[in-house]
């Protein structure tokens, strides 16, 4: 289950994103990670000191490219040049899969640098597993699209957001990259059960599963990914590996980063759920078997 | 398993126009300035009530009303946009202080909002804004605009491309009244009214480029100075390469002659060309050394990919 046609049938284990600060350390230490996201973006450039880093790292290292700026979204024209340069650092990095996010960020050319939510409309669905699967032939690579964390919600909705996460992957024919983080964010900020958002989404199409920190306002919760993992977020990622069986984790931390062993250490808390969930027995739980309401695996987070 | 649509649905549907039309909308609302303390407007440009404008289409909930729950993204945006230019700009940041970096920036992108993929372009176009609109500036009108070029220069430093250099031996032979230089993408010459190389070495020297919040030297507006900070510099006419050899930045300083060959060879004027216009400025053996050094550091290259800068 873990390796699947959505992540290039790849079980590579608890990754980390590759991220500035911690360049020196790998280069000089060569620590043993399974395996490292990039910000795409942060590589689609002619030439420098990045490519010269991210040649480094690819010599040691499986690298997933992971973007932020497809806009998959945005009722707007393509940026031609974006993908073009996009094919070419996949072509670089050889990476099995790629994921970018269900949102919308740019309108009539402007970008907005943000992932904004999209109204979870059928229309929607269409125009954006449309441009999807426009992407996926040209990139000639599997995609994967991570649910984002939002902060507002649009009227003119006509499903929930489960719902359109699985209208548009079962569209597009594509993969999904569950960030359990960003759901729990949009469950406290819009009043839902997290569970029925876990328990209601394709399993079978999960390629990889993101876990993040974040932080509490008086009046919502932002996706700030400083911070370890919260409690409430480990609960859901075992629930989701039941689920999901054990699939490419990784830990997200993007500002005020520690150390690369602190992170690590905090991505590896993942292990722990990834083996109980590969025993045998689990493995024989059909992700259909999780049922909405089902109970979330406590017992194993106080372990 | 794809979703039945409702045969009888209780609300009409959306349609593709709709989304694209509700994108532009929020997107508007999102990309519209903040007032002075950070907030969003309340009232659109066409005095419209911003809690009318959000109501009609964004849910409000238990805690947040809508105006409130589109605040948020408006100022993520705002947030966001200006800490990558201060990434991008810190020796501006340190000339004008905070409170003004964040009104020119402001302005910035409201006239240049961002057209590309990627934050590394978000201050492309600054240099050309302080030129058209100096007054957010004032009355640090050159030195800025000094400064937005230097500091663009080092951007585009970084990381455009590098082509195979020519050597000494691409040039033996060549007719001086036919041949004609590309220089490397990543060099960028410069003319400033300002010695802002040493400037901005020091402001690095002293860690001011991650921390600096307040203006420096004499004009001080924001009240307050860092300690050691450096003095803004007096005006003097420097001219200055912007290059990377292997991937690091350095900044090279020029005489005025060498700068001034350079540049008409970058416009595509012949190598006799070009030496023609610093006749009785530098000597035959000074433009042979200048040459030497140029090609050592690979600033040469084949391909025609100068830019105007």
């Amino acid at each position: 289950m873990p390796a699947n046609r959505f992540n290039g049938f790849t079980d590579l284990g608890i990754g980390i994103g590759l991220r500035v600060p911690h360049y020196r350390h790998i280069l000089s230490k060569k620590p043993t990670v399974d395996w490292f996201e990039i910000i795409s973006e942060n590589y689609m450039v002619d030439a420098g000191r990045p490519l010269h880093v991210l040649d480094q790292i690819l010599e040691q290292y499986q690298i997933v490219q992971h973007g932020v700026s497809m806009y998959f979204g945005s009722v707007t024209r393509r940026d031609s040049e974006h993908i073009k340069r996009l094919k070419r650092l996949v072509k670089r990095t050889r990476t099995p899969f790629l994921s970018d996010h269900l949102c919308w960020g740019s309108v009539d050319g402007s970008y907005t640098h943000d992932l904004l939510p999209m109204p979870y409309t059928f229309a929607a669905a269409r125009a954006t597993a449309q441009r999807i699967r426009e992407a996926r032939d040209f990139l000639e690579i599997p995609v994967c699209v991570e649910n984002v964390s939002s902060y507002a919600e649009y009227h003119a909705s006509e499903m929930t957001e489960w719902e359109f996460l699985s209208e548009v992957v079962e569209r597009a024919d594509c993969g999904i990259l569950l960030d359990v983080n960003n759901i729990y964010v949009s469950s406290q900020n819009h009043d839902f059960d997290p569970y029925d958002y876990l328990n209601n989404v394709p399993h079978e199409r999960v390629g990889q599963i993101h876990v993040a920190g974040h932080s509490k306002f008086e009046k919502y919760i932002l996706d700030t990914h400083d911070h370890p993992v919260l409690d409430p977020v480990w609960k859901m990622y075992a629930h989701a590996i039941k689920l999901c069986g054990p699939t490419n984790t990784l830990l997200e931390w993007d500002a005020h980063i520690p150390s690369f062993d602190e992170v690590h250490s905090e991505a590896l808390k993942a292990r722990k759920f990834l083996k109980q969930f590969s025993a045998p027995a689990a493995r024989l739980s059909s992700p259909k078997s999780a049922s909405a309401g089902e109970e979330p695996a406590d017992a194993l987070i106080t372990a | 398993m794809l979703l039945s649509p409702p045969r009888s649905p209780r609300k009409r549907r959306q349609t593709l126009a709709q989304l694209r039309r509700l994108q532009r909308v929020a997107g508007g609302v999102i990309m519209r300035p903040l007032t002075d303390d950070l907030e969003s407007q309340r009232t659109s440009a066409d005095g419209r009530d911003m809690e009318k404008v959000a109501g009609a289409f964004i849910k409000p909930n238990r805690r947040l009303s809508s105006f409130e729950r589109i605040e948020i993204y408006n100022r993520q945006y705002w947030y966001r946009l200006i800490d990558s230019m201060y990434d991008d700009f810190p020796g501006l940041r340190a000339i004008l202080g905070k409170t003004q970096f964040n009104r020119l920036i402001t302005e910035y992108l409201i006239k240049h909002p961002s057209r590309s993929f990627t934050l590394r372009n978000l201050g492309r176009s600054l240099p050309k804004f302080l030129a058209d609109e100096p007054r957010w500036a004032k009355p640090h009108e050159r030195m800025a605009m000094d400064m937005a070029r230097f500091e663009w220069a080092q951007v585009v430093a970084f990381d455009d491309p590098a082509y195979p250099p020519l050597t000494p031996d691409d040039l033996a032979g060549r007719d001086p009244s036919r041949l004609r230089l590309s220089i490397q993408p990543h060099v960028t010459l410069l003319e400033m009214a300002y010695p802002l190389d040493k400037f901005s070495l020091a402001l690095k020297k002293q860690g001011l480029r991650s921390e600096a919040s307040n203006a420096m030297g004499e004009d001080e507006r924001d009240g307050s100075q860092h300690p050691g900070a450096p003095g803004l510099p007096r005006r003097r006419p420097t001219f200055l390469a912007v290059h990377r050899v292997e991937f690091d930045i350095y900044f090279k300083r020029l005489t005025e002659p060498a700068f001034r060959l350079l540049s008409a060879l970058s416009e595509g004027k012949t190598l006799a060309q070009a030496c023609g216009l610093v006749e009785g400025a530098a000597t035959p053996k000074q433009i042979r050394n200048w040459f030497l050094n140029w090609t050592s550091i690979g600033w040469f290259c084949k391909q025609n990919a100068r830019k105007t800068k």
